[in-house]
């Protein structure tokens, strides 16, 4: 009796933390999926009605505009933070001797709260009094920044201030990366008279697939999840020129009363997410498994 | 270690080229560290400047004149909406509801990864799947659910229903970082133990939890940031009065009575941001391993 006890210990402290996120995750992952087939609007209903949410989210101007930013923020996020990041960890990687203080500076804005980062951003291309005034100031009186109250490049603000949030973080993990390839191999090639140029792209490159995956993986999801930065730099604004699908789901929760449009939009979030993430943790569990 | 510009293996000359692309790497690594570097000078400075030199001056100009105003502004006397008592009664809610939710989750976390990865029993690796997957769901999907649940365990709007939604969307990371930081501990150790008559908790206690203290740093760094910067979680389950620092920020921000005070707004920023970047000054390689270590799964 009191072995079987033991060995039941292990079990029942694990219990609480599993049927939290069983409730918590799961269950309410599936009240929201309900939620989403349902007419509820400002209180839950819970009789069926179809898809009649997803085709009102289909039917919205302003969810399309959430989506379609989603894809322009999204790539390019993405693409300038990689390309960014990789070329500060290949220029840290050359033996700088103040290495240790450059990667303080690149990464420190990944300690920061996005409404911090935000806050500071909107400060700085604040049309009268930022960057257009400081560049006025210098004698070129026709200079024009005004990203941000602009309904067509107020995206590419938000841009600017994510990549300037993230970059860093992507340099840390390229960095990484380039100091576990293998420098027998990188000597050789040396020695054989390999341009450096050519041994990045054709040997160190192609040995690090595995960390532009996980880059990849990471601003992706920070992307789908971007809510507190747009908020703080933009409001969604001008009007909901720079509406993502999480202020969207955010504005229909809790500013319109239309949770039947907030949850169907969080479980296409959720949709997006998994057709990204989902590939790569099965990969990740069976090449652990091999 | 891969390196081009300086000098290749065997004795090299120090050609001109080579000097002259070294001198370009330097200017290109210092050009990208004013870029990263920029928006932190801009907030210092405006925040130390009056609002008369913020008109009149450049973006970039260091203070004429130092005064520290804003900062007493920011900090006691900005409006957040119709109350003016700047951020200091929120940056207590942030202290308040990060030090017990790091805390918890930090301690839920060693317990589960110390029974995932040595007491393993069957389903135990479904249990960690299950967890691990709660790690990447977009939290809007928990969002309306998660409000209704705490208006019904008496929670809605208060610090206590705060501290409860970080634990339990915590609880996935923490038991990630231990469990990896576990199963490199070999097993023989708990049953060389367990023949010594050691029982589960004394294990924990004795055993693993002296040999933890790199993983807790991490947890405990990560945790912290993470429920420092949260913005979602405490605008959508806070109300006036229980606000996090961040909702407070924003709210001085975007408040629209009065004239704009920038140089508030940037001092508030910095206080707001001031104990993560702490964090991260003193403690920035464990800052980065957290930051690793969840990427390779989140």
């Amino acid at each position: 009796m009191h072995a079987w006890l033991e060995r039941q210990i292990p079990k029942m402290v694990l219990a609480p933390s599993f049927v939290a996120i069983l409730i918590f995750v799961y269950g309410f992952i599936g009240w929201t999926a309900w939620i989403s087939l349902t007419r509820s609007k400002l209180l839950p209903r819970y009789d069926l009605h179809g898809l009649i949410q997803y085709k009102r989210l289909l039917a919205a101007p302003r969810w399309d505009t959430a989506m379609d930013n989603l894809f322009l923020f999204g790539s390019l996020f993405i693409g300038i933070s990689m390309l960014l990041g990789l070329g500060l960890a290949i220029l840290l990687d050359q033996r700088i001797r103040i290495e240790g203080v450059l990667r303080t500076i690149y990464l420190y804005p990944m300690a920061l709260s996005m409404i911090v980062t935000g806050t500071a951003w909107k400060w700085i291309m604040n049309p009268g009094l930022g960057l257009e005034a400081m560049v006025r100031g210098w004698g070129f009186d026709s200079f024009r920044f005004s990203w941000i109250i602009d309904p067509d490049m107020a995206i590419y603000a938000v841009v600017v201030a994510g990549v300037w949030q993230a970059s860093g973080f992507v340099m840390a993990l390229f960095l990484a990366g380039l100091r576990s390839v293998d420098g027998e191999i990188i000597k050789a090639a040396q020695v054989d008279g390999i341009p450096g140029w050519r041994i990045y792209s054709a040997i160190i490159l192609p040995s690090m697939a595995p960390i532009f995956l996980s880059a990849f993986i990471v601003l992706a999801h920070l992307a789908i999840k971007s809510f507190d930065l747009v908020v703080a730099l933009t409001g969604g604004g001008p009007g909901y020129a720079t509406d993502l699908p999480a202020t969207y789901m955010y504005a229909m929760a809790f500013s319109r009363g239309d949770i039947g449009q907030a949850a169907s939009s969080a479980m296409v979030m959720m949709a997006v997410v998994f057709a990204i993430v989902v590939p790569y943790l099965y990969s990740e569990l069976r090449a652990k498994h091999d | 270690m891969t390196d081009f510009t300086a000098s290749p293996p065997g004795p090299a000359p120090r050609a001109p080229g080579r000097i002259a692309l070294r001198w370009l790497l330097f200017i290109l690594l210092g050009l990208f560290a004013l870029f990263y570097l920029m928006p932190l000078f801009v907030m210092v400075t405006t925040s130390l400047k009056s609002l008369e030199e913020i008109r009149s001056g450049s973006l970039v100009a260091f203070p004429r004149e130092l005064t520290f105003d804003a900062w007493r502004t920011a900090w006691s006397g900005a409006c957040t909406g119709i109350q003016c008592e700047g951020l200091r009664p929120y940056f207590w809610n942030s202290v308040l509801l990060a030090v017990p939710a790091v805390l918890i989750s930090t301690f839920l976390g060693a317990a589960n990864g110390y029974i995932i990865a040595q007491w393993n029993f069957r389903g135990a690796n479904l249990i960690f799947s299950a967890m691990l997957f709660g790690c990447f769901i977009p939290f809007q999907v928990v969002l309306l659910p998660m409000a209704r649940m705490l208006g019904m365990m008496g929670l809605a709007g208060t610090i206590p229903g705060l501290i409860f939604a970080h634990v339990v969307y915590g609880i996935g990371f923490t038991t990630l970082f231990f469990r990896n930081f576990y199963v490199t501990i070999p097993s023989d150790l708990v049953k060389a133990a367990k023949v010594d008559g050691a029982g589960f908790f004394r294990i924990f206690w004795s055993i693993f939890l002296p040999l933890s203290l790199p993983i807790i740093v991490v947890t405990v760094i990560w945790q912290f940031t993470q429920i420092w910067n949260d913005f979602l979680f405490g605008v959508s389950f806070s109300q006036a009065g229980t606000q996090p620092v961040t909702v407070a920020l924003n709210n001085i921000v975007n408040s629209t009575t009065g004239v704009k005070e920038y140089n508030v707004d940037m001092a508030a920023a910095i206080i707001a941001g001031l104990p993560t970047l702490l964090v991260y000054v003193v403690a920035g390689k464990y800052f980065i391993r957290g930051l690793t270590a969840g990427s390779v799964k989140g």
